[in-house]
């Protein structure tokens, strides 16, 4: 049986949360928690919780850390300024779909361009969750949303092709049906020093799922079951195979490449710093 | 120290490098790059650090996350870039994180003139973002103020925990004077204010101390502080209570309302046998004071009134000149700001007029003298 030993992460007083039942963003918040539980030298005291606005970032509010709720889009920046402030400390950003690519999708390119040390948590349920189901730039083709009542034909974004392009050093995917394996690219990335991007799939029943009639939770987590191709199986998949519905998940990047923090601290030593 | 020539976006440079400001977030915008430009060579020698941004949004995310993390912070910008600024100073406001933003004003609306002094900003600094809060904003009118100045305002930030506003002119910011800066042991620092009780002492983050000012812990130092822009109760926490909503905001209010007559700085001149008065601020004070000697020197007996801070607004002074002089003029490089609250605080109790401008040039003296000649033939 699993131990509950997670469960010290959570500021059991903020609890129960006030997602909805069957909502993927409880998975992915225990995927967090248990990857820092895997990392040597993090602790509830040097490690730090940054989100934006959006169900997905409510996240910060019942995790036992020292947690920033920001504002929309803006959680990358306060990220930034938390790290490079005091590059001790571990910084995790927690977002949505529409927090990191539509309103800070400006924020979330630069930040992979500059490379602070970051772990950014992307929790995408394609879909604005908390203003009750409007499109968002992860809005598949096609899918029903309140201000798309036809359909969307907005092209979604790839975010972790975004990220990638964009210069961060570990972009990867997974989702809240393939649990250990979401624990691991999260520990993987925050192993990887420099900005960290994981996609992290997750079920919105009730904005997304009921409207796009995709069922109850357990039959949007079964899509993503019966879907999501493992990276190697995927680069194999003959492109007849790759259809619409087919994702890949997996690691897609890792690059070691010197981070922001580190590089600052060679131009204090070039200015000659003496405090 | 011996004197130096020194432009005053220099000068709040290294104002904020004496207060004790270790980081700075920012993007270029004329007539405020200097500030920038400075803050990116100085920060590194004394272990800080600068970051230029992806736009002033994340200039001031930046700054706030740094500020929680324990660094002084600041940052600098103009126009349009206050305008993108205005969102996280409600941020900051609400959640009562210490920053210093500096707005050394152009002429706008939009992208206006943007080499051309203003004083257009007069009512964005106290309500340019959304919603009831506090806020501070205090007007330099020269160099060696401007270095006061950036001092005076990162100890309110760090003091009062709300952002200050350090309201520059482009008068002022590209203004060149011989300076000498005060001693390293002259200036007073308020440090970045401290919790008084452990976690097992029942530490509440945004418990109010005495000067109703909360002692919030910086960020890892192991208090596991919860911080949001939702309105919250002292836990940090939010809360949908219309009493917690009534009493978070009223405490933001009263913890500047009841240090304002600390805050509030006004330099008076010629004010013993005055019968009118010109008020003004920041660079066009300069032109005003020009003017008064001239009016004196003519034999009017005018004073002169220069508002150092601007918000939290001087009532009771304003009031009790309105009650002293038969006339005030309100000189402001606008279309008419300012005048609007001397009016309101003067309540009847006298003429107030306005003297404006607002087609990128600065006053002349004798603009602003024959505007005082006028309002005396009216009183009379
Ligand atoms: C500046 C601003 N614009 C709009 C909103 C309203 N708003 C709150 S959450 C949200 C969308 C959140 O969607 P997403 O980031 O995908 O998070 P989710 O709720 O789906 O987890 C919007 C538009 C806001 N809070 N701030
Ligand atoms: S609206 Fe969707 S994302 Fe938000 S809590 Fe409900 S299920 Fe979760
Ligand atoms: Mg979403």
């Amino acid at each position: 049986m699993e131990t509950r030993s997670y469960e010290k992460y959570f500021r059991q007083n903020r609890l129960p949360h006030l997602w909805c039942p069957g909502c993927g963003n409880g998975i992915a918040m225990k995927a967090i928690v248990q990857a820092i539980e895997h990392k040597e030298g993090w602790t509830q005291d040097n490690t730090i919780i940054v989100s934006g606005i959006g169900c997905s970032s409510r996240a910060s509010g019942y995790m036992d850390f020292d947690t920033l709720h920001t504002a929309h889009g803006r959680a990358i920046p306060f990220a930034t300024g938390i790290k490079m402030a005091n590059p001790e400390l571990n910084v995790v950003v927690i977002t949505g779909d529409g927090d990191c690519t539509a309103i800070g999708g400006n924020h979330f390119i630069h930040g992979c361009r500059r490379n602070v040390d970051l772990t950014v948590i992307l929790f995408n349920n394609n879909i604005y969750g908390m203003t009750g189901g409007q499109a968002s730039p992860m809005t598949p083709l096609g899918k029903k949303a309140t201000t798309a009542p036809y359909g969307s034909i907005d092209r979604p974004f790839d975010a972790c092709k975004l990220a990638e392009a964009a210069g961060a050093t570990y972009v990867a995917r997974s989702t809240a049906f393939h649990v250990q394996h979401l624990v691991k690219m999260i520990e993987d990335g925050m192993d990887c020093k420099g900005f960290s991007f994981i996609e992290a799939m997750v079920q919105c029943p009730t904005a997304y799922g009921r409207r796009n009639k995709i069922g109850e939770p357990a039959k949007m987590m079964a899509w993503m079951r019966d879907n999501a191709v493992m990276k190697n199986a995927w680069d194999k998949l003959p492109d007849d195979k790759k259809t619409a519905e087919k994702f890949p998940i997996g690691l897609f990047y890792k690059a070691e490449t010197e981070t922001y923090d580190s590089a600052y601290h060679r131009i204090q030593e070039m200015a000659g710093v003496t405090a | 120290m011996s004197a130096r020539l020194m432009q005053g976006n220099e000068a709040v440079a290294e104002g904020a490098i004496a207060a004790g400001v270790r980081f700075f977030g920012g993007y270029p915008i004329t007539p405020s790059t200097e500030i920038a430009e400075m803050m990116a060579k100085l920060l590194p020698k004394v272990g800080g650090t600068f970051i230029q941004m992806e736009d002033e949004i994340a200039s001031m995310g930046v700054i706030l996350g740094a500020s929680l993390a324990g660094k002084k912070v600041l940052t600098a910008s103009s126009g349009p870039g206050i305008s993108l600024k205005q969102e996280l100073i409600g941020y900051a406001s609400a959640t009562e994180i210490p920053a210093v933003i500096v707005n050394v004003q152009r002429v706008g609306p939009s992208t206006g003139q943007p080499t051309a002094p203003s004083q257009g900003d007069v009512m964005q600094a106290r309500w340019g973002t959304h919603g009831d809060h506090s806020i501070i904003a205090i007007s330099p009118w020269s160099v060696r103020e401007a270095f006061d100045l950036t001092i005076k305002s990162v100890n309110y930030a760090e003091r009062f925990r709300v952002p200050v506003i350090l309201l520059m002119d482009e008068i002022v910011g590209h203004l060149r004077e011989n300076v000498e800066l005060p001693a390293e042991n002259e200036i007073e620092i308020y440090p970045r204010r401290a919790p008084k009780i452990s976690r097992a002492e029942g530490y509440e983050p945004y418990a109010p101390d005495e000067d109703l000012v909360p002692n919030i812990a910086n960020f890892g130092e192991g208090y596991h502080v919860h911080v949001t822009g939702l309105i919250h109760d002292e836990t940090g926490f939010p809360v949908g209570s219309p009493k917690v909503t009534e009493d978070s905001i009223r405490r933001m209010h009263e913890k500047i309302e009841r240090a304002a007559d600390e805050i509030i700085e006004v330099q008076q001149e010629f004010m013993d046998d005055a019968e009118f008065a010109v008020v003004a601020f920041g660079g066009t004070a300069r032109t005003a004071y020009e003017a008064v000697l001239n009016a004196r020197a003519k034999g009017l007996k005018v004073g002169f009134v220069r508002l150092i801070t601007i918000w939290p607004f001087a009532d009771k002074i304003i009031a009790q000149l309105a009650k002293k002089v038969r006339g005030i003029l309100v000189a402001e490089l606008n279309y008419g700001q300012l005048v609007g609250e001397v009016q309101r605080a003067a309540n009847g109790a006298c003429l107030v007029k306005l003297c404006r401008k607002y087609d990128m040039t600065i006053f002349e003296p004798e603009e602003i003298l024959a505007s005082i000649e006028n309002l005396v033939a009216e009183v009379k």
